[in-house]
């Protein structure tokens, strides 16, 4: 049910019944390592290409999620997944491999909420039993297709982030028990006229600082609502910014509530500068570490703004500016 | 960002740019010189050092040298590329070992590696030039913008 402007309202609470994180060598190093599901040692996973390994983490972290869920393939209804892929192959390739009725998702990064924000309003208007919901990225696949070749010696800047090499997939089902995802916020596209790549924070920092203003503006609630508000992968940079930009907005969220999944999943002493990207970094931190704390108890409510920078290597060598994208969606106990 | 482009902007982007500048951090621009300092010397030290034992045990000259030398350091940077080295190396020194030939080899050799998936022959070989191939075009450009000034001196009776 729309409220305000640009946000629904689950009324039937779709449940998350299950949720998969699967992550690279790289993570497995990380801070948030104990709640992923499959860690991979070797970041090809035994494949011939980098694009196999991205598709092959899609489709374990789609096949735990249905398998913790008690369920079979057949019972999902509709799978919806982006990447950041030129024509998210990975999303396409691990549909073919899953053969479930496939809606194909572009937010750059914000993917992973547009996929739950989607599954969710499927299976509350009961077009759809079950739905899964999945994002993927792959440090490798990425750095190739946007940036420079791995091994390639540029000195990155402090702004610079780490695609995150994981998959992550969540469940959807009216039934059931399990966090449930009361509403979700639906971003404008909003370009604050930067173009450096290797400063993608704060160039998505005001669309994150949009979206939440909306939800909060739409549901005519407090940010003290929630236990924890995530951005999806502004880095410690672009978190800053968007944190003292709420604030000059009048909106005031505690310190100690607000993060970012690209600050959260690395340690402090992994050469990442400014922290994690991807669609796969929002994508397991929520999948993986926030519905694990949720489940526990630790967390009743919590907002995950996803941040997506909707440029593509072409724009910014043609010196276009980036603009940005941000879909918040709640999640409560 | 040159004043043109800012102007292209609106009020509020040009007052949010401003507003972010404020709150990202800078390249450590005098850090990073120094740094390029030692690692662009140590690279040429080296460079030098493999001359000079060309020199004194191969029988080369100090002309003659210069080709070996080359051959040697950029085996060795295509090696470290290869083994996953060079870059961390790089995001170190900066333009210290992006400057000397170690730099070119690297470019070369990453952008192989990256495309072997893609086949040797649209892969590997339509790609290794992406990077280098711009310092190759606009390399033999001066080169020869540089050559027709010296003939015109020469034209005129100068050296």
């Amino acid at each position: 049910m729309l409220k305000g402007h640009q946000t629904w309202e689950c009324n039937e609470k779709p449940v998350i019944l299950s949720s998969a994180a699967i992550g690279g060598p790289f993570e497995s190093k990380g801070a948030l390592a104990d709640d992923f599901d499959i860690l991979h040692e070797d970041v090809w996973l035994g494949q011939d290409s980098c694009e196999k390994a991205e598709k092959k983490m899609l489709e374990q972290a789609c096949e735990k999620a249905i398998d913790k869920a008690g369920m079979k393939k057949e019972d999902v209804q509709f799978f919806l997944s982006g990447d950041l892929m030129d024509q998210i192959i990975s999303s396409s390739f691990a549909a073919r491999t899953l053969g479930v009725p496939f809606l194909g998702l572009f937010g750059a990064c914000s993917s992973s909420m547009e996929g739950l924000a989607v599954a969710a309003l499927i299976v509350n208007s009961k077009a759809g039993k079950n739905a899964l919901a999945a994002a993927s990225s792959h440090n490798i696949s990425v750095e190739k297709q946007f940036r420079y070749p791995t091994e390639y010696g540029s000195q990155k800047p402090p702004t610079a982030q780490w695609t995150v090499t994981g998959a992550g997939a969540a469940l959807l089902s009216l039934d059931g028990e399990g966090p449930r995802v009361t509403s979700a916020t639906i971003g404008r596209v909003v370009d604050m006229g930067l173009s450096d790549p290797y400063n993608m924070g704060a160039a998505m920092a005001p669309a994150a600082v949009d979206t939440i203003q909306a939800h909060f503006r739409d549901l005519n609630r407090d940010p003290d609502y929630y236990d924890l508000i995530a951005t999806g992968d502004l880095g410690s940079v672009g978190h800053k910014i968007a944190a003292d930009l709420l604030r000059k907005h009048g909106i005031e969220i505690a310190p100690e509530i607000f993060t970012d999944c690209g600050i959260l999943i690395y340690k402090k002493d992994q050469p990442v500068m400014a922290g994690g990207s991807g669609c796969g970094c929002s994508a397991v931190v929520t999948y993986g570490h926030f519905l694990n704390r949720i489940r526990k108890g630790e967390l009743r409510r919590i907002l995950v703004v996803a941040t997506g920078a909707l440029m593509s290597p072409l724009s910014y060598q043609q010196k276009e500016t980036i603009p940005c994208i941000a879909h918040a969606v709640s999640i409560e106990m | 960002m040159s004043n043109k482009k800012i102007k292209k902007l609106t009020p509020t982007q040009q007052e949010y740019k401003r507003f972010a500048k404020e709150r990202v951090p800078k390249r450590p621009v005098l850090l990073n010189t120094i740094r390029a300092f030692i690692a662009g010397g140590i690279i040429c030290t080296i460079g030098q050092g493999v001359q000079w034992m060309f020199m004194t045990y191969f029988g080369f000259s100090e002309v003659t040298a210069g080709n070996p030398t080359v051959a040697v350091l950029i085996i060795a940077a295509v090696l470290l590329t290869g083994f996953g080295v060079y870059d961390h190396i790089a995001q170190w020194a900066g333009a210290g070992s992006a400057v000397p030939v170690t730099g070119f080899a690297n470019t070369i050799a990453s952008a192989a590696i990256e495309h072997r998936t893609e086949g040797y022959v649209l892969g590997v070989g339509g790609n290794m030039f992406k990077l280098a191939g711009s310092v190759i075009a606009y390399g033999v450009f001066s080169a020869f913008v540089v050559a027709l000034v010296k003939i015109t001196f020469k034209a005129l009776g100068g050296i």
